[in-house]
């Protein structure tokens, strides 16, 4: 598509989602859309774990980590700007509500992508279970860091040093925005040349460098992109509620990714949307099994495993408008 | 014949405490179908990938076009224009044929990572390019109409034509197979060496052969370069190795 094609589509689809946001938040209860929220989020956490896990085949148990790096530089981000630009003002107009959560959000990504060159340099010349381990480990040491930053509120968690809390900026719109936007590159990418070297590097690693293929720096690159996006919802799940904790960002956080992925089919792309949906929607199902939900998991996955094994949608694409239908 | 295309000055390679290869030496030349026998065990798959940088070796030097390829990594010297086959036939099994033979061709990208991302004009021309050369290779090599098809379901002698395809992709100056004709029947055997033959004069290459199979190496080589535990025990024309004594005994053992 030309440049003033995809414009006019970009605004079209801005518009459609702030009248869409307006009336599910008019008509629906508020907690149906924060559903909605949550597996808008879902959806960019799963689709870039796939990058690395599905379409890379390198097994990556630690994201929590990279959403809490997105989360609190986001966080701290809108917060330091909302006071230097508006002097604690809340009742922010749109556009100014844009003027800091852009920024803030791109900041959260491209700290969450800095955290990414940190571990993924070292642990991607390991595989497979030892890669598995070395990412979870990375995952609580940052999440532990934040835990013991007292500028960052430690274990108590941030709210931006506010009695009001961080300001909640997170709607249907910002939401459905950033998710498209993500998940459109991120797609764009796997049906890409590169995404064929990391689908090469998946299938057979020694057979890929034979064919030119630099592994180890495409392993790091994907792994960056993905820590990328994890930073990204970090920012937008920050701004859904008034303070973050360390705790938000568990190693269940982690599996809760790696769930969805598995559900929806490894290296499928629109198969992680749906596993994130999936996902999100039985969470608030169960909710009132919550102390079993890691038992409600295991079940759904072993089930998955007998019946289906390879996910919703295997390694296939649904063919929608916005996956991949650029190329 | 002046600078060889391919040097290997004594290389030695060494496992813990066994030398699977003891200071080998030989030249291969620009278009020249180079054979290199030997019994099982003999090393001929360590040179390979003492040659390719799947293995550092510990002595000696391997030249290409007269520069040291030592101790470059396996994907920088594919680039530089040797490219191989693996003896078990390697494709990437989950993809298709037509993605197989287009992984190699990544190097040809103008356009970076952003013009991936967002389907820049560069990037398109690129990926268009690189389409119309595998559709190429693919003619040549029979495979277009199985170009959609997933590699893992191909018949064994597509797979070892894809292999050889996708090698193609990185315009190699010189090809190493390594037993390009395990499973084939005599007849298939013969016209192996016709592709062969082929190959070396469409794409201008040199082509190094490890095979087994002696019906190959004679009906296709120029030279052939015999080792054992190792070591190189004859080298020279087919009929000359064919004929030498330490061969004979390598592969059938000594008269007593």
């Amino acid at each position: 598509m030309r440049w003033p094609v995809r414009i006019g589509v970009t605004l079209l689809l801005l518009a459609l989602y702030w009248g869409v946001g307006y009336v599910l938040e008019a008509t629906i209860i508020e907690y149906v859309v924060r559903i909605l929220l949550f597996c808008g989020i879902n959806a960019i956490l799963a689709v870039g774990l796939n990058l690395i896990n599905g379409t890379t085949g390198q097994f990556s148990i630690g994201h929590a980590g990279f959403m809490a790096v997105g989360a609190y530089t986001a966080a701290w981000v809108v917060t330091q700007l909302e006071l230097s630009l508006y002097g604690g003002r809340t009742d922010l107009a749109v556009w100014e509500v844009a003027v800091v959560f852009v920024p803030a959000l791109g900041l959260g990504g491209l700290t969450a992508a800095l955290a990414g060159v940190l571990v993924g340099v070292p642990s991607l010349h390991l595989r497979g279970d030892y890669l598995a381990i070395v990412t979870l480990g990375f995952g609580e040491i940052i999440r532990l860091v934040f835990n013991n930053w007292p500028a960052l509120g430690g274990a108590l968690g941030y709210s931006g040093d506010r009695p009001l809390g961080l300001s909640v900026h997170t709607n249907f719109f910002w939401v459905a925005s950033v998710a498209t936007l993500v998940i459109t590159l991120i797609a764009n990418f796997t049906h890409s040349s590169y995404g064929r070297a990391l689908e090469s590097i998946r299938d057979d690693e020694i057979a890929a460098e034979a064919a030119g293929i630099p592994t180890t720096r495409f392993k790091v690159l994907a792994f960056v992109i993905s820590a990328a996006s994890a930073g990204v919802a970090g920012g937008l799940f920050a701004h859904l509620q008034s303070a973050i904790q360390p705790n938000d960002f568990k190693f269940e956080k982690s599996i809760d990714m790696v769930v969805m992925i598995i559900i929806g089919g490894l290296g499928s792309v629109s198969g992680a949307v749906l596993g994130a949906l999936f996902v999100g929607i039985t969470l608030e199902l169960t909710r009132d099994l919550s102390e079993y939900r890691l038992i409600t998991y295991a079940m759904v996955l072993i089930l998955l495993m007998l019946f289906r094994p390879q996910g919703i949608l295997g390694t296939r694409e649904l063919k929608l408008p916005f996956f991949g239908a650029r190329s | 014949m002046n600078t060889p295309l391919l040097a290997l000055d004594k290389v030695e390679k060494v496992f813990g405490g066994l030398r699977a290869i003891g200071g080998v030496s030989f030249d291969v030349f620009e278009g020249q179908i180079f054979g290199l026998i030997g019994p099982n065990g003999a090393g001929k798959t360590t040179l390979f990938n003492c040659i390719t940088g799947h293995y550092r070796p510990e002595g000696g030097d391997v030249r290409f076009k007269g520069q040291s390829i030592v101790g470059k990594k396996p994907h920088t010297i594919a680039l530089t224009g040797i490219a191989r086959t693996f003896q078990n036939v390697r494709l990437f099994a989950d993809m298709t044929v037509a993605e197989n033979v287009l992984v190699p061709a990544h190097h040809r990208l103008r356009s970076g990572v952003f013009g991936a991302f967002f389907r820049s004009q560069l990037y398109l021309e690129d990926e268009g390019s690189l389409h119309r050369r595998a559709d190429e290779l693919l003619e040549l090599f029979d495979l277009v109409k199985l170009k959609g098809e997933q590699a893992s379901s191909l018949p064994y002698g597509s797979q070892r034509r894809l292999e050889i395809a996708r090698a193609l992709m990185l315009d190699p100056k010189v090809l190493l197979l390594d037993e390009p004709a395990a499973g084939l029947n005599s007849q298939e055997a013969d016209k192996l060496t016709e592709q062969i033959k082929w190959l070396r004069d469409k794409f201008s290459l040199a082509v190094v052969l490890v095979e087994h199979n002696m019906r190959v190496v004679m009906g296709a080589c120029e030279q052939v370069h015999c080792v054992d535990h190792g070591e190189t025990i004859a080298s020279g024309t087919p009929d000359y190795v064919q004929k030498h004594p330490a061969v004979l005994a390598a592969y059938l053992g000594k008269e007593s």
